[in-house]
């Protein structure tokens, strides 16, 4: 993913709010569509935001950080999120979850290093008499045992490794690629 | 040309459905058959996905769950003649016992149509309760929404009829106000609970039935705008919303000339953003407007200063959705259902460890043990049942001896329970009660908005509470601590989410004492 230029950033950005701001309660759609766009809402977007609400940059900062679902930093190629509520934990999420962070070597809210994952956990994806479930984009997934999570990993450490066309950042000693 | 049916649902994407679909279509054009694929909704049999199923003279039949591995084998075996000889045919849909024992109201159509064909929709009864609502006044509507019992499916029961009249009777002019003269209604389909997908399953599969229930809800309080708030983990159901309101304002459904009536409905879908508490109908208007999503004091009520600060109509998608055939039908035939005071169906959703999860739309009345072995199964797991939370994140853990309490609002609230939102959570006997309680305080800890001190803080000091009584610190002392603190949250919060998430810790407490002596294991970090 070619990270856009700042002056693109910043043209963009002015679209994004031109499209959404005359909409009634505007800040929200506008977070979004601004996260789709650049995978998070750049710090440097805040204070035109607020100038085209009419709102002070409190209050928007104040909105970004209240909901789990805005993010002010970027995130790994994947945001892998796992159900961590009830009727999952019924059907092994727990378990999931310990799994999913030792493979990974990461914690909740935390990149892998080499870029690939971010894992998230997410309360309720609304398929909870097939669980564990997870969302990886838009795609929701369920029956995830940790050996579905595993071959969910390979797959999505794999793809990048063939396509994409940068080369990878460099390996550390924690955080092994599956063997190709 | 004979149809064969896919769900297009969640779970059953969730489960591979898209695979399925995709090499049903090589085959049947490998093959040179003459069939054409459906996508369809789910019919909320939800162990049976990804469920095949086949139009024939006799009715559908079903083949469930299939892998897109499967299909060579079923076609071979005549599935699209209906044919029995495949050991995942389930035979005719709907002798199904789990779908024929069933009384769908609501969910009539979910899982039988392709939910974005409004031709579908209509041949199926669809808006006939909008037709008669645009030759009724707006009282005689809430009228009838009145005489149906009807009362909120989002958790609050509150009598849905009462709700409207207030926005009917309520004056919008508010001078200097940029809303001033408009009602709205506000769909909250932020369905959080754990354990419920009922709103999901009907907006993937009936999405025009809560656009009409919308439509009618307008046209009774005298609204000529509509908000659906939609959570952003259900991206299956942001598409198929996104898709039918186009559709429906293509073909007049929605918009400034209403079927030619010259009355106006509009409709907008918002996202949510992952917070629970936008669940609570106050926090949601804040969120809609843009804000955070902090909980409002009442009064003043939505009904008379809610979304814009206008008078709003605030339901959950299956109260709205309830509404199209009360409309068609009369108030009375809806009413004709149901025990006490909880009049209709309600859609129960079977979830967590049960062998058969899904959708049971049934009249109020049903014991939760019927519902967790005659329509469960039981454990999928096979060990034994054990506690049963109902109502969501926010209700208590029943153990068996609760289990035959009818689900009825004041029947379940007496037993110490609450029908909440319909959701009922399966645990077998490998549940550990203690770290259950902890988990309902560290979600309260991780979704209060931060308004009322004794949710916000309550919520870090009870997980740090239950951690020391697990580890066996002061057992006596901090389990007093833990109720003086529930009490705290119970009588100091604004909303449910305080005041109630000690239901799930003092059941947990009072019904499973033994799992809070366990000794100490050590390896329970945050």
């Amino acid at each position: 993913m070619q990270a856009p230029s700042h002056i693109d950033q910043h043209d963009r950005i002015m679209q994004l709010i031109e499209q959404h701001q005359h909409l009634p309660g505007a800040l929200l759609p506008l977070l979004h569509a601004i996260q789709q766009t650049f995978g998070y809402i750049p710090p440097s977007a805040v204070p035109a935001i607020a100038e085209s609400l009419a709102l002070s940059r409190a209050e928007v900062h104040g909105v970004i950080s209240f909901y789990h679902g805005f993010r002010s930093q970027p995130c790994g190629r994947n945001v892998l999120q796992v159900c961590c509520a009830e009727a999952c934990q019924a059907r092994g999420s727990r378990q999931l979850v310990d799994h999913t962070r030792q493979r990974l070597g990461v914690d909740f809210h935390q990149t892998t290093a080499d870029g690939e994952i971010t894992l998230e956990p997410v309360y309720c994806l609304g398929n909870c008499a097939t669980g564990p479930s997870v969302r990886i984009g838009d795609r929701i997934l369920g029956r995830v045992d940790p050996a579905a999570m595993d071959r969910l990993l390979d797959d999505l450490t794999r793809e990048p490794l063939r396509f994409k066309s940068q080369p990878l950042p460099p390996e550390t000693s924690d955080n092994k690629r599956e063997a190709q | 040309m004979i149809n064969v049916y896919v769900p297009r649902d969640t779970t059953a994407l969730s489960l591979g459905a898209d695979a399925v679909a995709d090499r049903l279509e090589q085959e049947i054009q490998h093959r040179g058959l003459s069939a054409q694929l459906v996508r369809n909704g789910s019919r909320g049999l939800f162990w049976l996905e990804p469920l095949i199923e086949v139009d024939t003279s006799e009715g559908r039949v079903a083949y469930g769950p299939v892998t897109s591995d499967d299909i060579p084998d079923l076609l071979d075996q005549g599935m699209l003649d209906g044919g029995g000889s495949h050991p995942l045919c389930q035979g005719y849909t709907e002798a199904i016992p789990y779908l024929q024992n069933q009384q769908r109201l609501t969910f009539a159509r979910v899982g039988i149509t392709d939910p974005l064909s409004i031709t579908d929709y209509r041949n199926h009864g669809g808006f006939r309760g909008l037709e008669r609502a645009l030759t009724v006044g707006a009282s005689q509507i809430v009228d009838e929404v009145e005489c149906s019992g009807l009362r909120g499916r989002g958790g609050a029961a509150f009598p849905a009829g009462r709700k409207w009249r207030t926005v009917l009777e309520a004056d919008p002019e508010r001078p200097g106000q940029p809303w001033s003269g408009h009602k709205f209604i506000v769909c909250n389909a932020d369905e959080g609970d754990s354990g419920t997908f009922a709103d999901r399953l009907l907006m993937e599969g009936d999405p025009y039935l809560l656009i009409e229930g919308m439509v009618i809800a307008g046209l009774a309080v005298g609204a000529d705008t509509g908000f659906i708030y939609l959570r952003s983990e259900y991206p299956n159901a942001h598409r198929i919303l996104t898709d039918a309101i186009a559709r429906a304002e293509a073909e007049g459904y929605l918009g400034n000339n209403l079927l030619g009536s010259s009355r106006t409905f509009n409709l907008y879908l918002r996202l949510g953003a992952e917070a629970y508490i936008c669940g609570e109908e106050t926090a949601m208007l804040n969120s809609l407007e843009g804000k955070r999503g902090m909980v409002r004091a009442k009064p003043p009520l939505p009904a008379h200063h809610g979304a814009f600060d206008q008078p709003t109509v605030v339901n959950n998608v299956l109260t709205l959705a309830a509404v199209p055939y009360i409309l068609a039908e009369g108030g009375q035939a809806y009413a004709d259902f149901g025990m006490g005071r909880s009049r209709g169906t309600q859609p129960f959703q079977l979830a967590g460890n049960l062998a058969r999860g899904g959708l049971v739309e049934l009249a109020f009345g049903v014991t939760l043990r019927s519902l967790l072995y005659d329509f469960g199964g039981g454990t999928e797991s096979g060990r034994p049942l054990r506690a049963v939370q109902v109502g969501g994140p926010l209700g208590a853990y029943l153990p068996e001896s609760h289990w035959d309490a009818p689900m009825d609002y004041e029947a379940l609230a007496d037993a110490g329970g609450m029908v909440g939102h319909g959701g009922i959570v399966a645990f077998d006997d490998s549940v550990d009660m203690a770290q259950q309680a902890r988990f309902a305080m560290e979600f309260c800890w991780v979704e209060s908005c931060g308004k009322c001190t004794p949710c916000r803080i309550g919520a870090v000091r009870g997980v740090e509470v239950i951690d020391r009584i697990i580890a066996n610190q002061d057992r006596t002392d901090n389990l007093t601590l833990l109720q003086d603190l529930c009490d705290t949250m119970e009588m100091g919060s604004l909303c449910a989410m305080g005041g109630m998430t000690p239901n799930p810790v003092r059941s947990a407490l009072q019904y499973f004492p033994d799992d809070f002596a366990r000794p100490a294991t050590g390896n329970e970090g945050a």
